[in-house]
């Protein structure tokens, strides 16, 4: 799909980005501009800003890739994104903001008064940040690729410049702007064709999603493989085409018979119309109508899958850096509570878009199930589906979409990342620290997408949501609503936690393969570490009973007395 | 705290509660309790975080918990998830639609109710 129109919305989106940017240059003057936007941000805009930074990668394709390969279980992440918010609202929201820190280490020292919390609380922030930042880039090679045709790194080396300049530039106070722009751009760039695409699909004859044969390519189609594939084939099928299959040289016609083949990268094979499509090893080989049914995604052990899935994204939420951060821009924690209302509506509506695409592309975009770059469906399916300029079009305002998407997320998480590398690790104060500490937060994520294997966009976004909630959530929730909570305690419960689930989930990335059985469980590891976080850190608290910070008392009056009562305990604010 | 048993002689005459003439101040009023961390003042504040934890809490447990359930129901009754209403799966009616409103009635709800769980403390501590 390689389109002057979608290289055109690529660069529209990122001029644009900057442009907004410098925009906010003008306006944000000191160390409390950079950092939140000298809380004078109105919950519409803030809605719009976390929405539109929430907004990932994960979101704008990745759902939609996900959906299309494993079906409805995955609508899973759309729904815990969403309930993420939910629960950070009914938990967090109010208190964090009258907590009134800068990032979440800032919380970690408000509420513990320990150095040590903070540290501790430090490297879990950056770490998560990374795990997070690593796919947007990741998705952003992946949407210049299917664009331009541009090798991956370039993607990724664009979003990092141009985020990069952005935060330099402006911090905060043009982030705020910037996301607000995105969330609205996003919305438009998958809702518009949506539109187009139903129609065009009722225009087709509206074919049933959900009918009794396997995926089909709609009209003959070349499958070009840029690795070596392994695929099942679920009928014989013949084919055209030059490469290596099975280790046999072709060039000219064959056969793929029934059962599994190897594929050689550089192969280019051509399928008739109406042959049913052989499936990457990873992506189970289902009929349409065994597809559209829950609970067979083709994992191990589905409901351990499943709930693990639930946990890391209910309670994730509230741990990623980048979603605490826009916290401090309210201005009380009444108007933290009503932007975060706000941000349920606006993601909600958001979220009944990437289903449409993903079984959409089950009768238009089905070879993609064969070379596995399921994350590609949002932004093939317009042009394939609609011919002439209006698909290329619409294929554009996707493309800008998707970046659009990569690009606030980068930004919301370096400008987390970043507070938190020049307040705890390089501990250089001011702006001058801000913009060191910016460059050093994308070095390392961008060296890091080198080292990964071809793991889906939401799936690694879902490693991130794990170890989130396995230990800044139970910080979090248990600091703010327990007073038993000791330094030691908290300490012990962020590693006991955090720890393993970002083993696990480091594990998962570096490594190709996954056909070991305990695979489900390094890979979703949030079921497990999410319980011993909360455990552990309770019961050791429970323990350790001459370690609970003192003035505990007061920092509670903080964090849950309303503003208005006029309390000395809150004049810090 | 109010007033303690007076003899049975003294008349009183019981009216409205004055509004509009200015409350002589109280020599300590609960928000300073609060700021001194006196007993008082924390069993105030105690009050109050137990109220909005358990509001919290409630609400998280509904709303998620039964939505939570449903792979459950997906896994032990493999009939439901295979229904279908207004034209589509229920499964995906379900999840890719319906609980999106769900979320914001919930969260709409929470919003008022903490406000007046803040608000009545509010009164509570101002009016004492």
């Amino acid at each position: 799909m390689s389109s002057g129109y979608g290289i055109v919305a690529v660069l529209v989106v990122a001029v644009g980005t900057m442009l907004v940017g410098t925009y906010g240059l003008r306006i944000s003057r000191t160390t409390s501009d950079f950092f939140v936007a000298s809380r004078t941000v109105s919950p519409w805009w803030n809605a719009s800003a976390i929405g539109g930074e929430y907004l990932s990668a994960a979101s704008f394709v990745g759902i939609a890739g996900l959906i299309f390969a494993h079906g409805p279980d995955m609508l899973w992440f759309p729904v815990g994104y969403t309930a993420g918010y939910l629960v950070l609202l009914a938990l967090v929201a109010a208190p964090l903001r009258r907590s009134g820190a800068y990032t979440l280490p800032d919380f970690a020292e408000a509420r513990f008064a320990s150095p040590v919390v903070r540290a501790v609380a430090s490297v879990f922030a950056l770490g998560i940040g990374w795990l997070y930042l690593l796919p947007q880039l990741q998705g952003a090679g992946l949407t210049l690729n299917t664009v331009t045709g541009a090798p991956d790194w370039v993607g990724a080396l664009v979003v990092a410049v141009v985020v990069t300049t952005n935060v330099i530039s402006g911090g905060m106070r043009s982030i705020t702007f910037v996301q607000a722009f995105q969330y609205w751009l996003k919305l438009t760039a998958i809702a518009v064709p949506v539109v187009f695409l139903v129609m065009a699909w009722h225009a087709h004859g509206a074919r049933d999603l959900t009918g009794p044969g396997f995926p089909e390519f709609p009209k003959q189609t070349t499958v070009a493989f840029d690795s070596d594939t392994t695929v099942d084939v679920p009928r014989s099928t013949v084919y055209n085409g030059a490469g290596r299959v099975d280790g046999q040289r072709v060039d000219g016609g064959g056969e793929l018979t029934a059962g599994q083949h190897v594929v050689a990268a550089g192969t280019r094979l051509t399928f008739p119309e109406g042959a049913a499509v052989p499936h990457v090893r990873s992506i189970p080989s289902n009929t349409n109508d065994v597809w559209a049914l829950p609970m067979r995604g083709g994992e191990r052990f589905p409901l351990y899958a499943v709930y693990s899935l639930i946990i890391a994204t209910f309670l994730g939420t509230m741990g990623l850096p980048h979603v605490i951060v826009r916290f401090y821009t309210n201005p009380n924690g009444r108007a933290a509570r009503r932007t975060t209302l706000i941000v349920l509506g606006l993601l909600g509506v958001f979220y009944l878009m990437p289903p449409i695409y993903g079984a959409l592309g089950r009768l238009y975009t089905p070879e993609l199930l064969m070379t596995g770059d399921t994350d590609a469906v949002v932004l093939v399916l317009p042009s394939r589906m609609i011919d002439g300029l209006g698909g290329q079009l619409l294929g554009a305002l996707v493309a800008g979409g998707a970046f659009a998407a990569f690009l606030s997320t980068s930004s919301g998480l370096m400008v987390s990342l970043a507070g938190v590398l020049s307040r705890d690790v390089l501990r250089l104060r001011g702006v001058r620290g801000f913009r060191v500490s910016t460059v050093l937060a994308v070095l390392v994520p961008l060296g890091m997408t080198w080292l990964v294997g071809k793991v889906p966009v939401a799936d690694m976004v879902g490693l991130a949501f794990a170890v989130a909630a396995s230990s800044l959530c139970p910080l979090l929730v248990l600091g703010i609503w327990s007073t038993r909570i000791t330094t030691v305690g908290a300490v012990a419960g962020m590693v006991a936690g955090g720890l393993p689930a970002l083993v696990a989930g480091l594990v998962t990335i570096s490594s190709r393969g996954g056909g070991a059985w305990y695979h489900v469980f390094l890979a979703r590891p949030a079921a497990w570490t999410v319980p011993l976080g909360f455990v552990v850190m309770y019961v050791v608290s429970l323990l350790t009973p001459r370690k609970v910070p003192p003035g505990v008392n007061h920092v509670m009056v903080r964090l849950h007395a309303p503003e208005n009562l006029g309390l000395r305990s809150q004049d810090r604010l | 705290m109010t007033s303690p048993q007076r003899p049975p002689t003294q008349r009183v005459v019981v009216t409205s509660p004055r509004t509009r003439a200015p409350r002589a101040p109280r020599p300590y009023p609960a928000s300073r309790e609060i700021d001194e961390q006196s007993e008082l003042g924390a069993v105030y504040m105690r009050s109050l975080i137990r109220t909005q934890r358990r509001l919290g809490l409630l609400l998280c447990a509904v709303v998620c918990g039964s939505v939570a359930a449903l792979p459950l129901v997906f896994t032990f009754a493999p009939d439901v998830g295979a229904q279908r209403l207004l034209g589509l799966p229920l499964p995906w009616l379900l999840l890719g639609f319906l609980v999106f409103p769900v979320f914001v009635l919930a969260g709409w709800f929470y919003v008022r109710q903490a406000e007046r769980n803040e608000r009545e403390f509010a009164e509570l501590v101002e009016r004492s």
